[in-house]
């Protein structure tokens, strides 16, 4: 059997003598006011809305176990959200209506104006919910999908992008880096080219410098002395050429 | 005073420039592919095959040829028959059409490279709508990678006729990619040589690094053993042996004129037949080890699609009926299913047509290629991996340097017989000309930045040079054993190596290799013309997924002149020499 918990949950009246005419009135009004209350939270009732946790999927092993005291934690965020809309800053938490909690856990609430007669219209309490659904969620630990709200569509959190995008500040610098490296080596392979376009004709010049050098030292000529092959020096005879060969 | 031709500083450099050159985006996300869609283990008995008949051979010749004939292609062939320098012309054109658009691919690595560094990895989440209440609906009808591709990056047009504008930002990494390029070819070989230890060592780190990880990410065993269980019927396709034949001769690279370039740069001593077979060895086996690491990505991620759809089945279950929350779990869920279906029919009747058939296998059946693999499927992969920026810088670092190292060859095919001709070289310095083939590919590379350019990028990629080097390669082979003279080109190799040919290239040159060519050829030309009109795949914004639509007529005389226009060259250059030669031998003769 579903668990059924109206906010007033059912009071057990022993069946007393008819004493006071005024107390017979007051059994009516009693068990009309609890049928319109138990109207008012339904499944697919007006202004109802379905709720889905997903306890075990989000903790795993710390998951905790709904109980009543759970849903008085609900009601409590559901009507601290009530309360921050204007003209509803008298939400009690009695005012919330929770019905047809299952297994799964799953369940529907409404919230009723301070009369206890008519619910507050949709519109309102799904506002009211998409403003604090943060404060909602993390009472319970839960996050927008493992706490769901049939029908009030969670607002999603755009992802922050920085002033300037980064792909562009990582391409400027490699982009930067080459072409220094591209300028470094077109003037290096310049500076190559016009030194060796010059080293030809300086090699020529030395080569003359050289070759007068040789010729003028002190009025003798030096040339024998740079043969690597050396001079002769006639004054010592070589022993064997004395003799003729044979 | 003779410049003297630049030379490699050492071997290994050349056998790295190859490399480089030979093991590119090819290997990684068209293998891998071919792998699982013929047969998985049962392929490898096809490609090897086919290494060695026609991948190692063919590269031996032209790694020869280059480095007999000392220049590049145009001049190569111009020396072996004076006929045929229009082989080395179209050699040239085809090298030109694909440094275009390869070097898009670049553009896209650096993209996403650059977008690696943000947290969250901006492929991971999808936009929200304008009154952000729910997601972007195209991100929700694809996938959030899927999104960040077509909408983001390529920012594509829903057909090929609607070009659009050029996207400035894939236009300015486009520009970084060929600055990257031309610092990388500006000092000719002297720098080359340097880079091509980074582009050809770093990606095996990478790929190790990922292969290590790949493996002991949860579910890879999964897509392992499915991938490379052989399916021993698949032999018997004639398809796994084309596909095994067209994947050697594409992957090495042979036809462009970079081989030919590169070896041209060799000391005429060096051991080109070693090196050959090392490279091609070399490139096969990368092909291999980057599958394994493939095929565990691609395992990991269709466990987590799996164990996702489960997921979802679980929870629309536990919603539908109001059971107990962790109550229905992977394993209890067929026996609940039957207690359902036997307790609450009716309900279950209306629930059933959104009760997904989750099957691991139909996961692992998705097969990508080509972009897709690198930038859907892997991204995939990637966003749920711990750490996944690194990952992903990882992943697009090695993309990048296997790009680049293909770019280094194809501008070489291009540059070397430009500054070998005399007459340029003479008024442009080496720096001025390298800049000059930058910019003009640059700037008709901005056409695949345009909305529709990734349509464009895929024809230039399955047409421009697939009949072209079939054909320039068929007419190099001919032309080296029949023109040429085996005999001679075999003395020539003595002389210049200091070891003989054996009598298995001599076999293959002259016969096995040429009829192989021939067989691919009149396979592809017999494709082409049986399926009648030419099909592509366009992305439909509002579907959330790609439609074939057909090509439109200008397009289809497009990709005629586009194959027309590189083999036109052998025919009409043979004409004109002989031509020349009518006309000369008619001029001299008179003259006693």
């Amino acid at each position: 059997m579903a668990k059924a918990a109206l906010s007033g949950g059912w009071i057990f009246f022993p069946r007393l003598p008819c004493v006071f005419h005024s107390e017979r009135m007051l059994w009516p009004l009693f068990f009309l006011v609890t049928a319109i209350r138990a109207e008012l939270c339904q499944p697919d009732a007006e202004n109802a809305f379905k709720v889905r946790l997903s306890i075990k999927t989000a903790l795993g092993d710390k998951a905790y176990a709904w109980d009543t005291n759970e849903e008085y934690l609900f009601k409590a965020m559901v009507a601290f959200s009530m309360r921050k809309v204007p003209n509803r800053e008298t939400t009690e938490i009695s005012h919330v209506l929770l019905c047809n909690v299952t297994q799964r856990v799953s369940f529907w609430f409404v919230v009723t104006d301070p009369s206890k007669n008519h619910t507050i219209p949709a519109v309102e309490v799904q506002s009211a919910i998409r403003m604090n659904r943060n404060r909602i969620n993390n009472a319970f630990f839960l996050n927008d999908q493992t706490l769901e709200f049939l029908k009030i569509p969670s607002t999603l959190e755009p992802p922050t992008e920085p002033a300037v995008p980064v792909w562009i500040i990582i391409f400027g610098v490699i982009f930067c880096i080459v072409i220094i490296a591209i300028t470094l080596l077109i003037l290096s392979g310049i500076r190559q080219r016009r030194r060796k376009n010059k080293g030809p004709a300086e090699g020529e010049d030395a080569e003359d410098k050289r070759a007068t050098a040789v010729t003028v030292e002190n009025g003798i000529p030096c040339d024998p002395l740079d043969m690597k092959d050396g001079c002769l020096n006639d004054a010592f005879m070589n022993e064997g050429e004395r003799l003729t060969p044979l | 005073m003779e410049k003297t031709r630049p030379l490699w500083a050492n071997p290994l450099q050349f056998v790295f420039a190859c490399i480089s050159y030979a093991v590119g985006l090819g290997n990684v996300w068209r293998f891998p592919y071919l792998c699982q869609m013929y047969g998985g283990g049962s392929f490898l008995v096809p490609y090897i095959i086919m290494l060695i008949v026609e991948g190692m051979p063919l590269l031996y010749l032209e790694l020869a040829v280059g480095q007999r004939m000392r220049q590049g292609s145009i001049g190569a062939w111009r020396t072996i028959s004076p006929y045929l320098s229009g082989v080395g012309i179209a050699s040239v054109v085809v090298s030109f059409f694909l440094s275009m658009y390869y070097n898009v691919i670049n553009a896209w690595s650096f993209w996403y490279l650059f977008h690696s560094f943000q947290d969250p990895l901006p492929w991971s989440v999808c936009p929200l709508n304008s009154n952000h209440t729910d997601y972007d609906e195209e991100c929700e009808k694809a996938s959030s990678t899927q999104y960040f591709w077509y909408r983001k990056t390529l920012n594509i047009s829903p057909s090929i006729e609607e070009t659009g504008v050029v996207q400035w930002q894939p236009a300015l990494c486009l520009i970084l990619a060929w600055l990257v390029v031309y610092l990388c070819i500006l000092r000719g070989t002297e720098s080359t040589g340097k880079v091509v230890y980074f582009t050809a060592l770093l990606p095996y780190c990478v790929l190790i690094i990922y292969l290590v990880r790949g493996l002991t990410l949860h579910g890879a065993t999964n897509g392992l053993a499915y991938m490379f269980t052989p399916k021993l019927e698949q032999l018997a396709n004639p398809k796994a042996w084309i596909n095994a034949a067209t994947q050697i001769f594409f992957s090495l690279g042979l036809g462009f004129g970079s081989l030919i370039a590169f070896a041209s740069y060799n000391e005429p001593s060096n051991n080109c037949q070693r090196h050959a077979i090392i490279v091609s060895i070399i490139n096969s086996s990368t092909s291999i080890f980057s599958s394994l690491v493939t095929f565990s990505i691609y395992g990991f991620k269709a466990t987590l699609n799996y164990e996702n759809c489960l997921k979802k089945v679980i929870l629309l279950l536990t919603d539908s009926f109001d059971l107990e929350d962790g109550f229905l779990t992977a394993s209890n869920l067929e026996q609940v299913k039957t207690y359902l279906v036997s307790a609450y029919p009716s309900k279950y009747s209306e629930v059933f047509p959104q009760i997904k058939n989750c099957s691991l296998e139909s996961e692992l059946n998705t097969a990508v290629q080509g972009t897709g693999l690198s930038f859907i499927v892997y991204t995939e992969a990637i966003k749920n991996m711990e750490v996944s920026q690194l990952w992903s810088v990882l992943y697009f670092f090695m993309l990048l340097m296997l790009g680049i190292g293909s770019m280094l060859g194809n501008t070489a095919a291009i540059l070397t017989p430009l500054t070998d001709s005399k007459v340029i070289s003479s008024y442009l310095p080496k720096e001025a000309i390298s800049g000059l083939v930058c910019l003009v590919n640059c700037a008709i590379g901005m056409v695949f930045t345009m909305e529709s350019g990734n349509y464009w990028f895929d024809i230039f990629n399955d047409y421009a040079a697939t009949l072209s080097l079939l054909l320039i390669v068929l007419v190099e082979t001919v032309a080296v054993c029949y023109v040429y003279g085996l005999r001679r080109f075999e003395s020539d190799l003595q002389s210049m190596t200091g070891c003989s040919l054996s009598w298995y290239w001599k076999v293959m040159w002259a016969g096995v290799s040429p009829l192989l060519i021939i067989s691919l050829f009149i396979f592809f030309l017999s494709d082409y013309i049986l399926m009648g009109t030419l099909q592509y795949q366009a992305w439909d914004a509002s579907k959330g997924q790609l439609v074939t639509k057909d090509y439109p007529t200008y397009v289809l005389v497009f990709i005629g002149l586009l194959v027309a226009s590189s083999i036109m060259f052998i025919p009409l250059v043979a004409l004109g020499t002989f031509i020349m030669r009518c006309l000369n031998r008619g001029n001299t003769a008179p003259v006693v």
